[in-house]
């Protein structure tokens, strides 16, 4: 009898105060059957990373609102890597211009959410990269 | 069973985090491997001093978990933590929310944070949250923290799952009638008045201490266990460990010296009284009773041909036969 549930990490990271967005997402994503860790405003890469490796999570899921996401998602998949986390789904949502989600994609973004995407496509998007166990 | 457990399991022996974080799925998600993995990192358990914090949503259990953790590590022990929260009844998805107060912990390599969901399960726990603490066990950690649902009045399990079981409560929260009602006060090891610098905490530590000194022995009673005769009262108060009050303000790390000085002379006294040994054989009833439940059940129906529960439990609400009779019919498919 094998009972598992996905588990996803919902967090955002860098500055702003902005937590809307992954609120409805951890919620969302509750609905749809997932155990969701959120872990709040401010997280840095590290503390990111470090959750989704204690966790064992299926998928990653980042809010940038603020711009940063170049800054910011490079370092994480480095760190990812780093933890033998590259096989997990990374997905990013908030405000991400059209022309910077190729580059997203080129870093081991696996798929950006932005704004008006349904909570239906992403949880389908989750139940259907989830790793063999 | 994933065929990577072994390999997991002695990756985590010599270290690996993620290992370790991998195994924890898998107990989780799957009987088999949590036996698997339990009889071969058996050996191993035993050394870790489990700590269960409970109280109402909102006490601050998961502020103090961090402090606790942070003032354990300034005493150079490791500590692992289990957090649970609720599943949905409806969907059985979860949002597991303890880490967003943990922050303070990240970075510490001595420390293991792991949230878990109750899945269903009553009493403020998950069903595997025990074996879960086996693993962290034999991980090394010296300390165990579980940061059990918010627990109202009965949730209790906890006590048979820790060695030193916390209590936290909170200014504000109910009159003195409610500190002697049966329930979660009784399987307090440590009561812990959390947001101590709040109007109220004084009056609350008061009637926390009213309730003790009201128990049998003024406030030796232990663990859920009551003491019925004087004779047992005698024995007992030899080995009795009178239940702290502490005050503690969690956001401004005020008590949590006080804290962990009775955590680590709680242990001392259950090992120096026989109570550690004596809590860990109540332990060991208490799940492999479980077990055997769960074993049981999977043999009968096993046993049982295919649409006759159908047929059963059809009769028994058409009132064609007493649900005694049909527990009766399914039990003779039994070993």
């Amino acid at each position: 009898m094998n009972e598992r549930k996905p588990r996803i990490l919902i967090a955002k990271p860098g500055l702003d105060g902005h937590d809307r967005g992954a609120k409805v997402i951890a919620r969302a994503l509750r609905d749809a059957g997932m155990e969701v860790i959120y872990t709040g405003l401010r997280q840095t890469p590290e503390m990111i990373v470090e959750a989704a490796l204690q966790e064992d999570v299926d998928a990653i899921g980042l809010s940038i609102l603020s711009g940063a996401h170049k800054a910011l998602i490079p370092r994480i998949t480095t760190l990812m890597g780093e933890n033998e986390l590259e096989d997990v789904p990374l997905f990013l949502g908030g405000i991400i211009p059209d022309e910077d989600i190729p580059v997203m994609k080129e870093q081991g973004v696996t798929a950006v959410f932005g704004p008006g995407s349904s909570t239906q496509d992403i949880s389908a998007f989750i139940w259907n990269s989830l790793r063999e166990i | 069973m994933s065929p990577k457990l072994d390999l997991w399991l002695t990756e985590m022996l010599t270290g690996s985090r993620r290992a370790l974080a991998r195994i924890i799925t898998a107990v989780e998600n799957d009987p088999a491997v949590a036996e698997h993995a339990i009889q071969t990192l058996y050996p191993r358990t035993g050394q870790a001093h489990i700590l269960g914090l409970t109280g109402a949503p909102g006490a601050g259990k998961s502020s103090l978990t961090t402090e606790l953790a942070l003032e354990l590590r300034r005493r150079d022990l490791t500590v692992g933590i289990v957090a649970v929260d609720p599943s949905s009844p409806f969907t059985g998805g979860a949002l597991l929310g303890d880490r967003v107060r943990m922050g303070a912990l990240a970075g510490d390599k001595g420390v293991f944070i792991r949230s878990m969901a109750s899945r269903g399960r009553l009493g403020g726990l998950s069903s595997t949250t025990s074996a879960v603490l086996k693993v962290l066990d034999a991980a090394g950690f010296d300390i165990l923290i579980v940061e059990t649902v918010g627990a109202g009045q009965a949730e209790v399990d906890i006590a048979s799952t820790a060695h030193t079981t916390i209590v936290i409560e909170a200014p504000g929260m109910g009159d003195d009638v409610q500190a002697i009602k049966a329930g979660i006060l009784e399987i307090a090891d440590i009561l812990v008045v959390n947001k101590a610098d709040r109007a109220g905490a004084h009056q609350k530590v008061k009637s926390l201490e009213m309730m003790l000194h009201l128990g049998p022995q003024g406030g030796t009673r232990h663990h859920g266990k009551i003491i019925a005769s004087p004779a047992e009262i005698q024995a007992s108060s030899q080995n009795a460990w009178p239940i702290p009050v502490i005050k503690t303000e969690a956001i401004n790390g005020k008590g949590l010296s006080d804290l962990a000085d009775q955590i680590l002379s709680h242990r001392t006294h259950l090992q120096e009284t026989g109570q550690w040994l004596e809590r860990e054989r109540e332990r060991a009833l208490q799940e492999a009773t479980a077990l055997i439940q769960q074993r049981l059940l999977a043999q009968v129906q096993a046993q049982i041909p295919a649409g006759l529960q159908h047929e059963i439990y059809t009769a028994v609400a058409e009132r064609k036969i007493s649900l005694y009779t049909a527990v009766e019919q399914i039990l003779n498919y039994g070993p």
